[in-house]
């Protein structure tokens, strides 16, 4: 079982009031334990069993506007008087930094609402033994799949957050998760690819069948993949690889890039960066949600934020310490975005795969290419040639590139959404880009 | 060394009693231990922005049947929490009958000292030299906007306890330390990184202000890249440098050539052993023996002792590298590349140091033998699709060839082959083999170890380079 917040709240209170007897004028402790199950099936057979218990415990203490922190995954408190001890000292030696502090205590989240994310089922190994036999069975199912690898993992996890303003939350959170990568073999190639399922609620998961069946068809249809010339062509981004676009769009608009003048962001607050229908938003209370959250990670209430309203870029996402130095309030975003999507587009999927006579449509994307100072955009890229809205061949061994500020004047957006993962984009096409292959 | 027993309420017998019970008639397992201490100091936008310290203790509980794996692992070294592992890798393992494997070669070189370089250098004294660095590269001139800099120090303290009481330990030093720097000119922003590091003393590697040098490092990658035009699109010749470069090697057959890939037979290379898969005079080499070096281990992290493994000899496949669990299953032997993060992850096989051999040409006869092409000295990092053999790697310094000469330097982007082709279109190795300074980490299914790489400068005869000019 995972630790109760008594637990917890004895742990962080402990650390608090040790670090302001020796001598802290502030203190913030986040105590956690996370406990996880997994089991892997490989080619239908049981493969490997995990189980592992982490018990965390960071805590930063301040000295006027001196700040230091440790963190240790032993919670004995002989321990935590060494570390702590070892922490005020370290605090003493640090420069000061005048944005050091606590948030404004007017700030911080008074109520804690109850988004539904904690399932208190507990998902047996032989459960999800049964789980996964169906699910490698509907995965191997084609003769084409030579190897199929599944998972399935139950997390239950609860924390505490705790400062010495008073501040003093946690709350429980569950998570099931299923995957399967499958390989497919003909004489020409071997090609892999996955579908996956996450869900705060165990009844919530993906069909086993159906998970499995989807991962087998969408790597057979990679098989036997051609190579493209390079040219100027319309890519779509499987909704899969377009969350991504939004991920790197969150990055450029952290406070802490825009205070240190590193985002192609920086600046734009106020201005269109998107293309006229474009809206994201940023929704930390969303029921189940994979990204929700009551209070982000310095205990400060997060409310909605529209982030781009017609592709007008409206906030960025602001904590304590970097929001001190642009003099602007925090919005409860330390710790980056909660449950972040771009709203639907007009159209479906259908017609966006008609909108050119041939584009190329993107199911995975490999590199680090996104550079957040330039906005300068490079991957490698695996898909489908796309001719008349219909999918035509499957292609590898290509690259993409263009500059996201360019990249996001370009986007439309189909009418696709789902909320899969905590980052949720429809389906996703960008005129313009270049495409490097033979 | 850490005495793991010390304040637990388990004695070091009862434990292993416990571990011999759990695993009679497995075929392999051993408890792992661990207690690693670690610090963090950042100095970024002018200030130390971060200083911090974790100390983290457990232990990993691994039982092997045949091809199965069950572990469990917990903070809390208890009698309790043991017993609860063992508990727990028994239910998985219902039903077994396996002969534990007993054997395990031993060594007694080691490959770094046992120091704990975090306390050889005093808080104040690293406080100073990120300042340091801050003052120096800012006065450089007023097109520098941003200064980062940091040290990353960690002593791992590990023990290995098999099945009968064997006992295996190693207490590991990891030092790094970055400088990035971003410039600015004509509303155009660029940055450069670079940084040095590996198993022994920060000081080491920044005595007689050698930090200097890195900070100089930095800041002409980020100018070079001021200057930068578009990259070209599509398939031409690619000189590759020495040193970092190498993450090409690591990508293009390094994980294809892990042990565990080739069992399931989900690598592109699992059917090319004995074949030849790179041009003549390609030789490459993955050693965990290197003194000092940031891939290097005395014992893996199950105990064996690293080697040097010839992957590739001369253009053809040799060996795949291999932890207990998949020599095992491929009949074959360790060769002591059985790595984990930390106590909470299984083994897995993975790289060490992994480097092509010199061969005889020289970097200047490579750039003149292209008429259109690239040459490409620094690098972000990669990833590699193992099963259809598609790599990348991200140029975060290049230049254009022309008429087989060096032009303009080009905007960083990423160049995409494919693994098991990629060494065949090799067409010069070059004399001036160069480790990289010591700064990579590799991360495969959720895992980042500590990796080194090396190789001399390289032509490749056609790669498809992702730039954005047709």
């Amino acid at each position: 079982m995972v630790k109760d917040q008594e637990f917890l709240e004895t742990k962080a209170s402990y650390c608090l009031s040790l670090a302001k007897k020796l001598g802290a004028t502030d203190s913030s402790v986040i105590v956690k334990n996370s406990i996880s199950e997994t089991v892997n099936f490989r080619n239908k057979k049981l493969d490997e069993s995990n189980r592992s218990d982490d018990l965390g415990l960071s805590i930063t203490t301040y000295i006027g506007k001196k700040k230091s922190s440790i963190s240790s995954s032993n919670l004995l408190n002989d321990n935590l008087n060494i570390l702590i001890e070892k922490c005020i000292e370290t605090t003493k030696n640090t420069p000061e930094d005048e944005f050091n502090s606590l948030p404004d205590r007017d700030l911080f989240a008074k109520e804690v609402k109850d988004l539904n994310l904690y399932d208190e089922t507990h998902i047996e190994n032989n459960q999800k033994i049964d789980y996964l036999k169906k699910l490698e069975a509907a995965a191997s199912n084609d003769k084409k799949i030579v190897n199929t690898e599944s998972s399935f993992t139950q997390n239950k996890s609860n924390f505490v957050l705790a400062n010495s303003e008073g501040f003093c939350d946690g709350y429980k959170t569950s998570s099931f998760t299923a995957s399967s990568v499958t390989v497919a073999k003909d004489e020409k190639s071997m090609e892999r690819d996955y579908e996956y399922s996450s869900k705060c609620f165990l009844k919530d998961l993906d069909d086993a069948d159906e998970l499995g069946k989807l991962a087998a068809s969408q790597t057979i249809r990679k098989l036997s993949p051609k190579k493209i010339g390079s040219e100027k062509i319309a890519i779509i981004f499987d909704k899969r690889i377009a969350k991504g676009v939004l991920s790197t769009f969150a990055s450029a608009i952290s406070s802490s890039a825009i205070s240190r003048g590193t985002s192609f962001l920086k600046d734009k607050v106020n201005q269109k960066i998107f293309s006229d229908k474009i809206n994201v938003f940023d929704k930390p209370d969303m029921l189940k949600g994979l990204g929700s959250r009551n209070f982000d990670s310095e205990g400060v209430k997060t409310d909605t934020l529209r982030l781009v309203d017609q592709g007008i870029l409206k906030h960025y996402l602001i904590d304590t310490y970097n929001g001190k130095k642009l003099n602007l309030k925090s919005n409860g975003r330390c710790g980056g975005t909660s449950n972040l999507y771009f709203e639907n587009g007009n159209i479906s999927f259908k017609d966006l795969l008609n909108l050119n006579s041939k584009s190329l449509y993107i199911t995975e994307t490999i590199g680090h290419g996104s550079n957040i100072v330039t906005g300068d955009y490079s991957v490698g890229a695996t898909g489908f040639l796309i001719e008349n809205g219909e999918f035509k061949y499957p292609i590898n061994e290509i690259t993409i590139a263009g500059n996201f500020k360019d990249m996001f004047q370009n986007i439309t957006l189909a009418n696709d959404l789902e909320f899969k993962y905590a980052t949720n984009s429809p389906t996703m096409l960008i005129e313009g880009m270049v495409v490097a292959g033979k | 060394m850490s005495n793991f027993f010390e304040k637990s309420d388990v004695s070091r017998k009862e434990a292993e009693s416990i571990i011999s019970d759990t695993l009679q008639k497995c075929d392999d397992g051993e408890l792992y231990l661990e207690n690693s201490k670690s610090e963090s100091i950042l100095l970024d936008d002018n200030k130390i922005k971060n200083s911090s310290y974790n100390s983290d203790l457990g232990f990993g509980f691994r039982a092997i049947s045949d091809e199965v794996v069950a572990y469990s692992h917990s903070n809390e070294i208890s009698k309790n929490s043991l017993k609860q592992s063992s508990e727990n890798l028994k239910s998985t393992l219902k039903s077994v009958k396996g002969t534990y494997n007993h054997e395990i070669p031993k060594s007694n070189k080691k490959h770094y000292d046992n120091i704990n370089p975090i306390e050889q250098k005093s808080l104040n004294e690293k406080i100073k030299i990120l300042n340091d660095v801050n003052d120096y590269l800012r006065s450089k001139g007023d097109k520098v906007k941003q200064v980062t800099a940091n040290f990353l120090g960690e002593q791992k303290s590990v023990e290995i306890i098999r099945s009968g009481g064997e006992t295996l330990s190693d207490v590991r030093p990891l030092v790094r330390f970055n400088v990035s720097v971003m410039v600015e000119k004509d509303g155009r922003k660029e940055t450069g990184v670079y940084g040095v590091g590996g198993r022994q003393s920060y000081d080491s590697y920044l005595k007689d202000e050698n930090w200097k040098s890195v900070c100089d490092e930095a800041l002409r990658i980020a100018s070079v890249n001021l200057e930068s035009k578009p990259a070209p699109a599509g398939e031409m010749k690619v000189v590759l440098g020495p040193g970092w470069p190498a993450i090409l090697i690591h990508e293009a057959v390094g994980h294809g050539l892990e042990g565990d890939f080739n069992r399931k037979k989900t690598s592109a290379f699992h059917n090319l052993m004995g074949q030849k898969v790179a041009s003549e005079g390609v030789t490459i080499i993955d050693d965990g023996t290197i003194d000092n070096r940031r891939g290097s281990l005395t014992i893996d992290d199950e105990g064996t002792p690293t080697e040097r493994t010839v992957l590739i000899e001369n253009g053809i496949l040799k060996n795949f590298m291999q932890d207990r669990l998949n020599a095992r299953l491929m009949k074959t032997r360790s060769t002591g590349s059985g790595r984990r993060e930390n106590y909470r992850h299984i083994v897995l096989p993975r790289m060490r140091n992994t480097m092509m051999l010199s061969g005889k040409q020289t970097q200047e006869e490579m750039i003149k033998a292209v008429d259109k092409g690239i040459f490409a000295v620094s690098f972000g990092g990669g990833q590699v699709d193992i099963t259809s053999g598609k790599f990348v790697f991200n140029c975060t310094e290049a230049y254009e060839i022309v008429n087989g000469k060096i032009g303009s330097p080009i905007k960083g982007a990423t160049l995409i082959g494919d693994g098991p082709s990629i060494l065949k279109e090799v067409s010069m190795v070059g004399n001036d083999m160069m480790m990289d300074p010591g700064i990579g980490t590799c991360g495969k299914a959720g895992q980042g170890v500590p990796v080194g790489v090396a190789q001399p400068s390289i032509l490749i005869n056609k790669m498809t380079v992702g730039g954005t000019k047709l």
